[in-house]
């Protein structure tokens, strides 16, 4: 779990253009000013990073980065 | 708490467009003259941004058979096809589009939008899987969550990126079908169908190609990109509209699949929408028989669409695709995309303003459409609007020179 939160959190602070402060509850459309559109590009770099298949209906559930780590250590347990 | 108060930043943005006198999102022509001019108040507006790509909306012919029917049938059917009844026009279209097309099968919607709904949703259930091209249009990622199926995205224009989101799927159950478009409404760029093709049989999947912006546009015969590929015989289901280049409203599907016809009731979209009215289906009807029967309207629109492209790209504008009747030009950021636009506007041509999240990668766009109808002294007219504007605003050069680097597109995120 540790090492997946390192990894999520690491292709976040690539994705974003400024660097800010995260955190498990940080909510990754307010928190990010993350856009619908840059979301789903964002979880594609994170299907590659763990080689995982996110279905979209998955990140409808995921508000905060937290959720996030939790839904793809979840899928990555499962392939 | 207020029910519309979750709107609070949305509103914000949309006043103070408002306020500027020019909001892109709410246009409101006075008049509308031909299929390439329109009048806002004293002022005569030559239209770059109508997808009227065959300019067929005036066509004496087409109006005839619209009023005739009107005339004959009444201005609507009151109901939909499955409780109310189809007419004979219903029929007759689905059989015109599926000859035209060389496919056993057609099915007409009410609109563009719903024939995305109608058939991805019917097509891929919960148990199923959609993979999307990341730049696809609204209407496919709404008729994914219609039927529930699971989604995936690839990315833009990538058979690599398809083939691996294949592979990390190859072991769940339950169908899969791929969905491109033919030309991207958004950049105006098309998709690497045979490459798409040689993964989609690798893998055992579905094909669909939307070809709403390429339908009487790419294709010796207008049949789209799946034409202009060669590999219509592996494109399972092609989808369109009649709200472009056929100039009336409605949307389509054609396909060879067997036991097609038991999507009729099976798709909601379908089933639960009140059918075209006749006017409309006669209108559409003869709009095809004029695509088919005039290829000189395609090839006057790619002429334009080379002569307006060539323009902004010798003028310096960064554009996102080679020379379809889709013209995008980069802009720095959503402000300088919005002046542009207005100036345009307030010199008498109009355009599209197209802005994230519905453009891929972050892109602010100023958008163009080219019709076959546009006469090269109107293109030369939007290209001296744009040269003028591009230089007062300092975005291009003040001599013109430069070329178009397909680079940038991706350098601009």
């Amino acid at each position: 779990m540790e090492q997946t939160r390192e990894l999520v959190f690491g292709v976040l602070r690539s994705s974003l253009q400024n660097p800010i402060e995260l955190s498990d509850d940080t909510n990754i459309t307010e928190g990010l000013g993350l856009d619908s559109v840059a979301v789903m590009d964002f979880v594609m770099e994170i299907e590659d990073a763990f080689d995982i298949s996110i279905p979209l209906d998955r990140i409808a559930e995921v508000k905060t980065i937290g959720d996030l780590v939790a839904t793809v250590h979840d899928l990555k347990g499962k392939s | 708490m207020a029910l519309l108060d979750k709107y609070a930043p949305l509103l914000v943005q949309y006043e103070s467009l408002e306020a500027t006198g020019y909001n892109p999102f709410n246009v409101a022509f006075d008049d509308v003259v031909s299929p390439t001019e329109a009048v806002i108040g004293d002022r005569r507006i030559l239209l770059l941004g109508t997808n009227n790509y065959l300019g067929l909306t005036y066509d004496p012919a087409v109006i005839a058979a619209s009023v005739g029917a009107a005339q004959e049938l009444g201005v609507g059917t009151t109901g939909s096809r499955l409780a109310n009844g189809s007419y004979g026009g219903h029929r007759q279209l689905e059989r015109a589009l599926a000859d035209f097309y060389g496919r056993k099968h057609g099915m007409v919607f009410s609109t563009g939008y719903q024939a995305n709904l109608g058939i991805l949703s019917a097509l891929a259930g919960k148990d199923d899987h959609l993979i999307l091209d990341a730049d696809s249009h609204a209407s496919i990622y709404d008729g994914s969550r219609l039927g529930h199926a699971q989604v995936t995205r690839f990315r833009h224009n990538d058979p690599d990126d398809l083939d691996n989101r294949l592979r990390r799927l190859a072991g769940t159950a339950g169908d899969k079908v791929i969905v491109v478009e033919g030309i991207y409404s958004m950049l105006g760029d098309t998709a690497p169908l045979r490459e798409f093709v040689e993964v989609k049989r690798k893998w055992g999947a579905y094909l669909v190609v939307d070809e709403a912006h390429s339908l009487g546009v790419l294709g010796e015969n207008g049949r789209g990109l799946v034409e202009t590929a060669g590999v219509e015989a592996d494109v399972d289901f092609v989808v369109g509209t009649f709200s472009k280049s056929l100039g009336g409203v409605g949307g389509f599907c054609v396909s060879d699949m067997d036991g097609f016809d038991i999507l009729r009731v099976a798709s909601r979209p379908y089933m639960f929408t009140a059918s075209l009215p006749p006017s409309v289906i006669a209108g559409v009807m003869e709009a095809l028989r004029q695509l088919r029967a005039r290829p000189a309207l395609r090839h006057q629109l790619l002429d334009n669409a080379r002569r307006f492209h060539a323009g902004l790209a010798d003028l310096g504008f960064t554009l996102c695709s080679e020379a379809n009747p889709v013209v995008s030009a980069v802009m720095p950021d959503p402000k300088t995309a919005f002046t542009f636009w207005s100036r345009l506007l307030e010199g008498g041509l109009y355009t599209n303003v197209s802005l994230p999240p519905a453009t891929p990668k972050g892109l602010a766009l100023l958008r163009s459409s080219v019709s076959a109808a546009h006469t090269p002294a109107q293109i030369d007219q939007a290209l001296s609007l744009f040269a003028e504007t591009g230089r007062a605003l300092g975005l291009i050069p003040a001599a013109s020179g430069s070329t178009v680097v397909p680079d940038l597109c991706v350098a601009a995120q």
